[in-house]
């Protein structure tokens, strides 16, 4: 069978074509996963970290005791570090601190920069690791520009209290950070720390479907982002 | 003859040295019996048959961590159209192989292939403290 140069170049538009219009269907009615966090509600309950401690099971996630080699998927920041020159100081929201994570961004600066593609968003908007390609640059932590990604210095299994078997452990030399718990959302579970607070402080949910809780909830209540101003689009909402 | 003594401990140096890898083998267990993985009793078949597995089972874990990770694809059927659930320590160590060390380790060690995997999977038999971990539980 013989082919002239014109069928050729037909079919290879239209297979490209074909590949992007299912990359856009994809895009449109897949689902788009974001939080919101309410601040009031987070308040609730003094010194409460449980949704911390129930990612760290979840994760393998170590305690490192030296503030430098400590590792973060999820924690509490000051107001005034975690959304710095939202609120004046006469404000009441800013007295409580604030849980910060990765914020999932929609355009985000650590993807741009990983050299290996460890680093890369899904069609579902999560901003995924693979740790088998992670090299360790930390290019990625520099990007950040919410210090959601940690590094280990070194072997982070002597400091996992009680191990998950079902999840892996990372290793010296890679970085981590929140995966929004997507081996959770596969299964149609709730993200650990969503299901953990108690004062149900914190929605998930599908950005993309107007009748989603998530959607209710940006939709009546006032809500503002961390560093807005830098474009990175994030997917983590303060309820304020 | 005065360098005698010399003379055979060179030899006797020598004889030890040529030898050395034969010592060094037997000490480490390698024989021509071969490596003799212990195979899981209530399973006939692998994911993939015998042959296959065992000339591809790296590319096969490859393909599963890639459509895991990557692809968020985390069903693989098989040829024989069987369904599994990918995981290294969830299906292939607790479904049958039980642990790494009479299955994984054997014919590693045997051919010397050192591996990454268990960096960060967990091997659900050895016990945690064993793997690193600061408790034993």
């Amino acid at each position: 069978m013989t082919i002239s140069r014109q069928t050729f170049l037909r079919l290879s538009g239209l297979s490209l074509a074909a590949v992007a219009f299912r990359r856009i269907a994809r895009a449109v009615t897949g689902p788009k996963w974001g939080m919101a966090i309410d601040l009031a509600k987070c308040a609730g309950q003094d010194n409460c970290t449980q949704c911390a401690a129930a990612c760290r099971q979840a994760h393998n996630v170590p305690q490192i005791p030296d503030s430098r080699h400590e590792i973060h998927w999820i924690w509490k920041e000051p107001f005034n570090r975690a959304l710095p020159n939202q609120a004046d100081e006469y404000s009441t929201i800013s007295s409580a601190p604030v849980m910060v994570m990765c914020n999932h961004c929609e355009h985000p600066p650590c993807v741009r920069v990983c050299p290996t593609q460890a680093t890369f968003q899904r069609e579902d908007g999560i901003v995924a690791m693979d740790y088998h390609r992670c090299i360790g640059c930390r290019y990625c932590m520099a990007a950040c520009p919410y210090g959601s990604r940690s590094f280990n210095w070194q072997d982070p299994r002597p400091y996992i209290a009680s191990p998950n078997p079902d999840f892996p452990t990372r290793t010296k030399g890679v970085v981590e950070k929140c995966n929004f718990c997507s081996e959770r959302i596969s299964t149609g579970r709730l993200p650990a720390c969503v299901e953990a607070c108690p004062e149900k402080a914190l929605t998930f949910g599908n950005l993309n479907d107007p009748n989603s809780a998530i959607r209710q909830l940006l939709g009546s209540r006032r809500h503002i982002r961390r560093k807005p101003e830098l474009g990175t689009g994030p997917k983590v909402f303060y309820i304020v | 003859m005065r360098d005698r003594p010399i003379i055979f401990t060179g030899l006797a140096l020598f004889l030890v040295l040529v030898t050395f890898p034969a010592w060094h083998n037997l000490s480490a267990g390698v024989t021509t019996r071969g490596p003799n993985p212990v195979l899981p009793r209530d399973q006939k078949q692998c994911i993939e048959p015998t042959a296959f597995m065992k000339t591809s089972h790296m590319q096969l874990l490859m393909n599963w961590r890639d459509a895991v990770v990557r692809q968020n694809l985390r069903q693989f059927t098989a040829s024989d159209g069987k369904h599994y659930n990918i995981g290294l320590t969830n299906t292939c160590l607790k479904q049958c192989h039980g642990g790494k060390a009479d299955f994984c380790d054997r014919c590693h060690n045997y051919s010397a292939v050192s591996l990454t995997c268990w960096n960060c999977h967990v091997d659900s038999q050895k016990g945690f403290a064993n793997q690193g971990f600061r408790s034993a539980l």
